[in-house]
């Protein structure tokens, strides 16, 4: 009952003045706007991120030839053990948690067919392949195992070399000629869209490894090889059964290195996660500042209104109040209106977001957690900068105050 | 109980002290108020009558001396305790009214029953229109300070010091701020009110305003220098009936 009265006394003071109300919530909302803003553009580029490492194929584990070096980069492969078709064959014949595995010759060239010229990568690959990135097609169908096995010369090719060549006409089926070696068309990938550094993952060309090693790389040896497990549990387990067939495979004794590297996507998420991370925290901190602001404009506010209302708290202390329940009509008073500023500053950051989000193409995500986090911060900003002005109110003189001009 | 003063203080002294120097405001002050009387405190500028009414109306501490309000010994109370007696026991009137702004009449009188600790007050919204009655401004609860005369505001203010019918009415020169025929209103709502039975203390300057009080104490550097009772006490009614007469003549 007590606490109601209060709080109403409170509410009806910030009503009959609305002017100084709203000035008060300005900062807050200036601030908690800011902060949604910011987090809400650093959210939105760790989903971006994340799904841009999704596309890439879930439960990806990537082997390459040399050993890691600290920063997680092979080395020069040329002084290494090279990795060979046998064994992608062996990987295939011993291990027991890999579903999926598909060696991966890079070359690049120029590629001639349709409207003209296109310059890409032409990367060889296995039926496995489409699997382990999770990628299907749009037009057409991948290549099989016969394809494979026999060399044919068919492709499938990305969406950006699809539109840029083919731009009219449905590819399927055309000749397509690369470095001179004329292809046949058989599918066109689905879009995947740019990679986490920005990358067009769509401007490829794949062609079975087997006739990109005898058609176009003329070497043997395979620079990188894929491979997928059924779930993310398996993936530790796979890459050490991948460890440990290299090992023999390359006849290494138990006191020499790796001469390979083998890596997972949680790796890669895990480094361009925790960038994001970083700005997102940066960009939070920065915003606060202005929340702090706004906090420290409600004590001014709330302290020149204590001054002002010098004559108003001694009517209320001459009639019996409190020192207590002047504080706490001005604690609450504080408390509602940066409340108030946060759920219009919460309300202007969505807003904000989504206008940021339309004109700059930035992923913007505003999350519960965060909208949460906003009101509560700013309640405290109205307790913790609204009791040094409340305390003072509390404590003035009945007599002083009444006599105040 | 009835016949325990409303009011009884003994070698009542007050000592503000600024520095190094001291003022005395009150220098010993006896003074008993029984329940139902309507007294005038009257002196000089500086003789210490604020001083005195702020001690009865526990708004200050007294330096010295006891006091009893209805009873209670409330010389030595804290902060708070003294907060719950004024809201209790003590209604307030002053000179500059000191309504709230922007906060209509009756929400002005209703604003004491808020801070009420004795229990949940229900119904204080009837209890304010209720004490606006009494006063006779029904007819103005919704309008603002700024929407009446200074002695309407009074009124409200008188109002706000009835709602928690409380022992004692303390009135700090009431009619300072009001012309003479608002003033003879404002000393005629009180002879009512202490008609009912209701004990008022008011200090004043004017001679013709302490002729409408039952008995005059007069203050002098700090000492009670006179305390009589009113040989031929005016009537307010009466005087404002003579003066809407004069004023209807004159026009
Ligand atoms: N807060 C204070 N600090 C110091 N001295 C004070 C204070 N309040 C009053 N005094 C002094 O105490 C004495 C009595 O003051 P008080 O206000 O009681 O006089 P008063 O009789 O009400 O005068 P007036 O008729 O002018 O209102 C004066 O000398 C005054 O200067
Ligand atoms: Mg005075």
């Amino acid at each position: 009952m007590r606490a109601v009265v209060l709080v109403k006394v409170a509410l009806q003071s910030i009503l009959k003045n609305t002017m100084r109300s709203l000035l008060t919530m300005l900062g807050i909302i200036i601030g908690v706007g800011a902060v949604i803003v910011m987090v809400a553009v650093g959210l939105g580029a760790q989903q971006r991120i994340q799904q841009q490492i999704e596309n890439l194929g879930t439960n990806m584990i990537v082997l390459t030839a040399g050993a890691t070096t600290q920063g997680g980069v092979s080395q020069g492969a040329q002084s290494f053990n090279r990795l060979t078709v046998a064994n992608v064959d062996a990987l295939r014949r011993e291990s027991t948690l890999l579903t999926a595995i598909s060696p991966v010759i890079v070359t690049g060239g120029h590629v001639q067919g349709g409207v003209g010229n296109w310059r890409t990568m032409v990367n060889g690959v296995a039926v496995d392949y489409a699997t382990i990135r999770d990628w299907g097609t749009s037009s057409g169908s991948f290549f099989d195992a016969t394809d494979v096995r026999v060399a044919r010369k068919v492709v499938v090719i990305g969406a950006t070399v699809a539109a840029n060549l083919y731009p009219e006409q449905d590819p399927v089926g055309q000749e397509i000629q690369i470095r001179s070696v004329p292809f046949r068309i058989i599918g066109v990938l689905a879009a995947k869209g740019q990679t986490a550094s920005g990358s067009d993952q769509d401007d490829v060309v794949l062609a079975p490894y087997t006739t990109v090693q005898t058609r176009l790389a003329g070497r043997q040896f395979i620079p990188q090889i894929l491979a997928s497990t059924a779930s993310p549990s398996d993936i530790r387990g796979a890459m050490e059964e991948i460890t440990s067939i290299m090992r023999e495979q390359h006849r290494l004794a138990a006191w020499e290195d790796n001469d390979f590297t083998v890596r997972n996507q949680a790796d890669l998420a895990e480094a361009a996660q925790s960038t994001t991370e970083v700005m997102t925290l940066l960009l939070a901190a920065i915003a606060s500042i202005s929340l702090l602001v706004g906090g420290i404009g409600i004590m001014n506010i709330m302290l020149v209104s204590v001054t002002e209302r010098t004559r108003e708290i001694g009517i209320r202390l001459a009639i019996g109040a409190r020192g207590s329940d002047v504080m706490i009509q001005f604690l609450v008073e504080s408390t509602v209106m940066s409340l108030v500023g946060g759920a219009i500053g919460t309300a202007a950051g969505f807003a904000g977001a989504s206008v940021l989000g339309h004109f700059t193409g930035w992923n913007t995500a505003v999350s519960v957690p965060t909208v949460v986090l906003a009101l509560a911060f700013s309640a405290s900003v109205g307790i913790f900068f609204g009791f040094y002005p409340a305390r003072r109110a509390s404590t003035l003189d009945p007599i002083e105050a009444l006599r105040y001009e | 109980m009835s016949d325990t003063p409303v009011i009884r203080i003994q070698a009542l002294s007050k000592v503000y002290r600024l520095g190094i120097t001291e003022v005395r405001a009150l220098r010993g002050i006896d003074l008993e108020v029984e329940r139902g009387e309507f007294v005038a405190v009257m002196g000089a500028s500086g003789s210490g009558k604020s001083t005195l009414m702020n001690i009865l109306g526990c708004l200050d501490v007294p330096t010295a001396g006891t006091y009893d309000l209805d009873g209670e010994r409330v010389n030595g109370l804290d902060r708070n305790a003294r907060a719950d007696i004024r809201n209790r026991k003590i209604g307030f009137v002053f000179q500059g009214f000191n309504l709230l702004g922007r906060t209509t009449a009756v929400e002005n009188v209703e604003l004491p029953l808020l801070y009420d600790r004795s229990g949940p007050k229900l119904q204080t919204r009837r209890l304010a229109i209720e004490a606006l009655g009494r006063v006779g401004l029904s007819d103005r609860a919704h309008h603002q300070p700024s929407e009446l005369s200074g002695g309407q505001q009074q009124r409200v203010a008188i109002a706000r010091a009835l709602v928690t019918r409380p022992a004692l009415l303390l009135a700090d020169e009431p009619t300072g701020n009001l012309d003479t025929r608002t003033s003879v209103e404002v000393m005629a709502l009180f002879q009512e009110l202490n008609d009912q039975g209701i004990t008022i203390v008011l200090v004043t300057h004017e001679r013709d305003i302490a002729r409408y009080t039952r008995r005059i104490v007069e203050l002098r550097d700090g000492h009670v220098m006179r305390d009589v009772a009113v040989a031929e006490r005016a009537n307010a009614a009466e005087d404002l009936r003579l003066l809407r007469l004069d004023g209807e003549e004159a026009s």
